[in-house]
């Protein structure tokens, strides 16, 4: 009897302390020192319409965007997940010929682009999974080949500083840039 | 060279931080004479006294039951209480079962996807509330252990315990770590989801929520329990290498901290140093096998005009780098965790292995609290054994190790190859297991394999692509998760219990020792032998007959 009337007060102080007080402290931490990454790390357009999350994918689908890597929940950022299907998996040679034969191009492929990611929301590629892609942007956007190319090498970046060797890019960042540099876009 | 580097920082760097962090952690569990903590938690709970072991752990039980009624009433009423922004519906009850069940056993076992199903105040009060009392009770657990072990006359008193562990060890740390995590951008907010309009013009719902300060305790507790349904794989709740390589570090940093503490309050660090060697030995020989298997390449690309080079990214994030998740799979496994930092479903099949064997073994390094008292069972075997080699009497550090001990440690051991090879053959022979596997053939087996053994170890990561969200598999894991929880913590207080009712004898030079080499060896091969062979024709049957369908 003794222990439940205990274990009462120490769920209630636990309540208060560990759930209340730990969330609110760092909330106020978080809003106070990063309020712009602590919701979420959206972008926003020049009309204050929110276009997306930096940090979440979204499904370009477009000749002048580049494409990220497939998604298994269809780049749904509010019921994320991974295909979770085994290596070995037919399904994923099929999905590969398929996004093989999107991109159209008579070359090895890199497979972060014909690889889901755990999420299905990976916002990046490799810095070779957007060189792949160049050729494509540069027609739509009727762009000379080597400004692409500038950007990509502009915002491609090595995910652990010193400590990692291969580069990476952000496919919404990237494709904002170029939007910017051509004045086209939403 | 990335995958060096990383291993070298995650577990070298961690390892050299868990030795502060025990001797800490003795302080606060253990302080000997009452001081102002002590007090101060007498005073909220109204508990006083000592306890032996049948009174502790019945105050265990009482207060784990009341984690799992309160934490059971929040998710079966989600949808009329606050902190709901999004307006999530009601649960049904098995899985409001499985659920509750899950977190009060520090499995974090998830038969629901995070940002779907469950509200704010679910996610919170619910769940992050006992990511920090289910660990606490672990540490608890530990400590009165370590204390019988060290011939006290009590194990001490658990709700004063439990109270040291949730707010002098858990507490300050996740403090630190959900700060680091928040200013390294991860999100942490009360707003229901953002809607946003994409670059091409279609809409995305994009959920978030208060992620930094769960993500955290779900790491340093050994619980695993993810804000979003696919973990920390979502980018945000990983938003980076840095975010990500300070997690993997928080996944292992209380276990390795529980071994040195049970040496300081047994009063023989060198002992626990021994200990802390072999767990690390097994742990480092996991990490290796692990990296090496991820860097074949995606065996359905074999044929494509796809690089070869990169490993299988089926399922992971780019900006972990090469080795995150397969370190990732091994960390979280080797302890109870079950987060993940990358898709088990998709790792190579010998890779998924590894993970297995992790849960398998369940003491190489182990939950927080647990995972030490799980090795203690295995020390028990060993040093039984050791001495029928001799023809001595048993003994540790002086304690008579007789029938009586070595039948409750075997009844803890055989239960736990029970409960996951039970239930595998159980449903891998009705319509329950066969129905709900996505992939065909040995890999499937593997699918059914790992989800008894996750629940049975209390780690909680998946094969995700099983269906385990239906109410045979929400009641069974429910209940292999309770027994594998509380049977390894009841039995092993109950030996130890049976030590301090006996006299103890004093050391000599005939006693077995326990600081070195010897000591050592035999402690693996016991864990080899009795551990991971018990489960051999399983994994032939499951991730093994995959590999070398593979191979041909």
């Amino acid at each position: 009897m003794n222990d439940i009337l205990s274990s009462m007060r120490v769920v209630v102080v636990t309540m208060l302390v560990c759930v209340a007080g730990y969330t609110t402290l760092i909330l106020g931490v978080a809003n106070a020192l990063t309020p712009e990454t602590a919701r979420g790390s959206l972008i926003t357009d020049g009309t204050g319409e929110v276009i997306g999350s930096r940090l979440v994918a979204q499904g370009f689908t477009e000749p002048r965007y580049f494409w990220p890597r497939p998604s298994a929940v269809d780049y749904d950022a509010a019921a994320a997940g991974g295909s979770n299907l085994s290596p070995a998996n037919p399904e994923l040679t099929d999905r590969a010929e398929t996004i093989i034969a999107a991109y159209g191009v008579d070359a090895v492929i890199p497979a972060d682009l014909v690889t889901a990611s755990g999420a299905g929301l990976d916002p990046h590629i490799s810095r070779d999974g957007a060189l792949f892609q160049v050729a494509r942007v540069a027609e739509a956007r009727g762009m000379n080949a080597d400004a692409v190319r500038g950007t990509i090498e502009r915002l491609a970046f090595s995910p652990g500083g010193p400590f990692t060797q291969d580069r990476i890019v952000n496919v919404l960042e990237l494709n904002l840039a170029l939007d910017a540099d051509t004045g086209t876009g939403a | 060279m990335d995958a060096v580097f990383l291993v070298t920082l995650v577990v070298g760097g961690t390892a050299l931080l868990s030795w502060p962090l025990g001797r800490y952690m003795a302080w606060a569990m253990d302080p000997g004479t009452d001081n102002a903590a002590t007090r101060l938690f007498a005073g909220i709970s109204g508990a006083t006294g000592t306890q032996d072991w049948r009174r502790y752990v019945t105050a265990l039980l009482v207060f784990n039951v009341a984690m799992f009624t309160v934490t059971y009433l929040i998710l079966s009423f989600q949808q009329v209480l606050p902190l709901n922004p999004d307006a999530k519906g009601a649960l049904d009850a098995h899985l409001a079962f499985n659920t509750a069940a899950s977190f009060t056993t520090n499995t974090n076992l998830q038969h629901y996807s995070g940002e779907v199903s469950l509200s704010y105040l679910s996610q919170l009060g619910g769940l992050m509330w006992l990511q920090f009392v289910s660990a606490a009770t672990g540490i608890a657990a530990l400590t009165a252990l370590a204390r019988g072990i060290a011939g006290r006359e009590t194990m001490g008193n658990f709700i004063i315990d439990v109270q040291r562990a949730s707010f002098l060890v858990l507490l300050p740390l996740a403090v630190i770590v959900a700060s680091y995590m928040a200013i390294m951008g991860m999100p942490m907010t009360l707003q229901g989801a953002a809607q946003a309009i994409t670059l091409e013009g279609a809409a995305q719902t994009i959920a978030r929520g208060p992620v930094a300060a769960f993500l955290t305790i779900k790491q340093l507790g050994t619980n695993g329990g993810g804000f979003f349904g696919p973990n920390a794989t979502h980018p945000l709740e990983n938003p980076s290498f840095w975010t990500n390589t300070v997690a993997m570090a928080c996944l292992i940093i209380i276990p390795m901290g529980c071994v040195w503490m049970f040496g300081r309050i047994i009063g023989r660090p060198r002992h626990a140093a021994v200990v802390f060697g072999v767990m690390l030995v097994f742990l480092v020989a996991k990490i290796t096998d692990s990296v090496w298997f991820e860097t074949a390449p995606t065996f359905a690309l074999r044929d494509l005009p796809v690089e070869q080079t990169v490993g299988n990214l089926e399922g992971k994030e780019l900006h972990f780098g090469t080795a995150g998740g397969p370190l990732w799979a091994v960390l979280s496994t080797s302890t109870s965790n079950g987060s993940v930092g990358a898709m088990h479903d998709s790792l190579n099949p010998l890779t998924g292995l590894i993970p297995m064997t992790g849960m398998w073994l369940n003491a190489t390094f182990g939950g927080v609290g647990v995972g030490m008292i799980n090795m203690f069972l295995y020390i028990i075997v060993a040093v039984f054994v050791a001495g029928m080699m001799v023809g001595r009497t048993p003994e540790y550090l002086g304690h008579r190790v007789e029938a009586r001990e070595v039948k409750l440690a075997g009844m803890a051991l055989f239960l736990h190859a029970f409960l996951i090879l039970g239930g595998t053959a159980l449903f891998a022979a009705t319509v329950w297991g066969q129905g709900a596997t996505q992939d065909p053939g040995a890999h499937g087996f593997s699918e059914i394999l790992y989800e008894f053994t996750s629940a049975a170890a209390n780690n909680g990561s998946g094969f995700e692509g099983l269906g385990d969200g239906t109410a045979p598999w929400n009641i069974a894991t429910g209940i292999v998760m309770l027994l594998g929880r509380y049977v390894p913590i009841i039995l092993p207080l109950a030996i130890v219990g049976s030590f301090m009712a006996k006299r103890r004898a004093a050391e000599s030079a005939g006693t077995l020792g326990v600081e070195d080499a010897t000591f050592a060896t035999m402690l693996a091969l016991t864990v080899i032998i009795f551990g991971a062979l018990t489960f051999l024709p399983a994994a032939a049957l499951g991730p093994m007959a995959e590999h070398f369908s593979l191979a041909n």
